[in-house]
């Protein structure tokens, strides 16, 4: 194989995760903190550094310092193995994300798979066995229940989740992410295909199952990345704590920084499919020269952060569903909506002038 | 791909298949079948079959594995652990997985395409998730179809058995 495709695959591999998305992850921990202070109207952590900057280091040592305890009847390899599968699939599926356009004429993914969209559905729906295995293997009623739950939770909104994305893919023609970014660079950000193109009816009328795909696609996403308002597996106040009740030290931090990792890749993969990836309207791609790659990645990365804090704002201003009410929302609203709107968009494609 | 990773998935597949059967506990045999499972995916992926690996990470690792653990976690797992191995019955498997493999071997021998080496595959060019679906949508259209309608068929059963009032 060609050592440069190794080569740069390779830092594009550890740039990513340790330059990116690691940090993110614990900085999305003090944001969250941040965030729900504002909204609670508090302080939120403002000791450690200014304004409370250094928080993450402080919790991480914290987390790390703390007794590993293992409680007795634990099954003890899948105990250990749990937090483990926890974090591993959210971060897999960032690889066939392109976070950029090119820079120095590679291109800023680290696996253009033709499968794209496909990979990250499998991978995400690896994602389960973690929470599942950690609640089985500890042993106890309260993080088996949660584990039950989101099991459950998880396979009821894949459902959508795939079906949600079927019209954005009907318009692309393949299931490459690159080529989705491709696709909205030349006729609009799916979230709002009109726009640059205001007296074209075709992209008002397509504006129409776009946004339905958009608004169950992201609440999808909430349900499977266990955030509130679909937080059941983890319900404080039924589970006490849910899956990781059992777990203590870097392992529970490990299923907490799991649950933001999905969050991201969440949010990385939204952005991707609805908001035009890393793609600006006026800011030309990597090929125009290095510094507009940076750029690029620069876009990308806070279209992320922008959808990171809608999650955030989210969870800090609904309540929680009832577990009945969040099965029946899933199998007979949002899995419905999504399968008709794949033929209205079929539809509109099909008997619809596109020009 | 290199040769040495088909030996490792190939074995990773056999390893894991294995512990299927030998693991007392369900939910270690379950757990074994999905490591299985990736293997075979990515033994799929290296034949250039990627729509055909990923589809059997997300339906068989992803979805099915998942309602079997979901299932075997509800179970009593105490009662099954403690249960011995049959001998009769696994000698009687044995045998049978035996025969097929000699079996196997004979017709191999006896057919001639199966004897010489072919070249080596060339990288395709082409979408496999779009030959796929041109192919199931011209050629195998009417399988497909009834394919479909058997398993609306299986979904209303289910729903029909699971609505039932008990007696």
């Amino acid at each position: 194989m060609d050592p440069f495709f190794i080569i740069t695959s390779l830092l594009k591999i550890v740039g990513i995760l340790f330059v990116v998305i690691l940090p993110m992850v614990s900085y999305a921990v003090y944001a969250e903190r941040k965030v729900s202070a504002a909204i609670q109207d508090r302080l939120g952590p403002n000791r450690v550094g200014p304004a409370g900057l250094f928080q993450p280091i402080a919790d991480m040592f914290k987390l790390l310092l703390k007794e590993d305890f293992t409680p007795r009847n634990v099954n003890t390899f899948y105990y250990w193995l749990a937090p483990c599968l926890a974090v591993m699939p959210a971060i897999i599926t960032i690889a066939v994300v392109p976070f950029g356009s090119t820079l120095f004429g590679v291109p800023m993914v680290i696996a253009d798979v033709n499968v794209g969209i496909l990979f990250v559905f499998a991978i995400a729906s690896l994602g389960v066995y973690g929470i599942v295995i950690g609640g089985w293997a500890s042993n106890s009623k309260y993080p088996f229940l949660g584990g039950i739950r989101s099991s459950s939770q998880m396979l009821s909104y894949e459902l959508s989740l795939g079906l949600a994305v079927i019209p954005v893919f009907l318009l692309v023609g393949n299931l490459r992410l690159t080529s989705v970014v491709r696709y909205q660079i030349e006729h609009g950000w799916f979230i709002a295909p009109f726009v640059g193109d205001w007296m074209n009816p075709w992209k008002w009328v397509l504006a129409v199952p776009m946004i339905i795909s958009f608004l169950v696609f992201m609440i999808a996403i909430f349900a499977e990345t266990n955030r509130l308002p679909f937080d059941l597996p983890e319900a404080e106040q039924e589970l006490a704590g849910g899956y990781n009740t059992e777990y203590s030290s870097m392992k529970f931090a490990l299923f907490f920084l799991g649950e933001y990792a999905a969050m991201i890749t969440g949010s990385a993969v939204i952005v991707t499919l609805f908001f035009g990836g890393w793609h600006f309207p006026g800011i030309p791609d990597g090929s125009r020269g290095w510094i507009f790659g940076v750029i690029n990645i620069a876009v990308f990365f806070a279209k992320v952060a922008i959808m990171i804090f809608i999650f955030m704002w989210v969870r800090w201003t609904l309540p929680r569903f009832r577990y009945d009410q969040l099965m029946r929302l899933g199998w007979l609203f949002f899995f419905e909506i999504a399968l008709v709107n794949i033929f209205v968009a079929a539809w509109i494609l099909a008997y619809f002038p596109s020009s | 791909m290199p040769p040495f990773l088909f030996w490792l998935f190939a074995s990773l597949m056999l390893v894991f298949g294995a512990a299927v059967v030998l693991n007392r506990n369900p939910v270690a045999s379950a757990l074994s079948l999905v490591v299985s499972f990736l293997g075979l995916a990515a033994l799929f992926m290296s034949l250039d079959a990627y729509f055909v690996g990923i589809i059997q990470v997300l339906v068989y690792a992803g979805a099915v594995m998942v309602l079997f653990l979901f299932i075997i976690m509800l179970l009593n797992l105490r009662a099954e652990e403690g249960r011995r191995i049959n001998w009769l019955a696994a000698t009687g498997g044995i045998v049978v997985a035996l025969i097929l493999v000699i079996q196997i071997f004979s017709v191999i021998g006896h057919f001639q395409a199966a004897r010489q080496t072919f070249p080596s595959l060339e990288r395709s060019t082409t979408d496999d998730v779009w030959n796929i679906g041109a192919l199931l949508f011209s050629n195998y259209n009417l399988p497909f179809q009834i394919v479909g309608v058997l398993v609306l068929v299986a979904t209303i059963g289910v729903v029909l058995l699971s609505k039932r009032e008990p007696r």
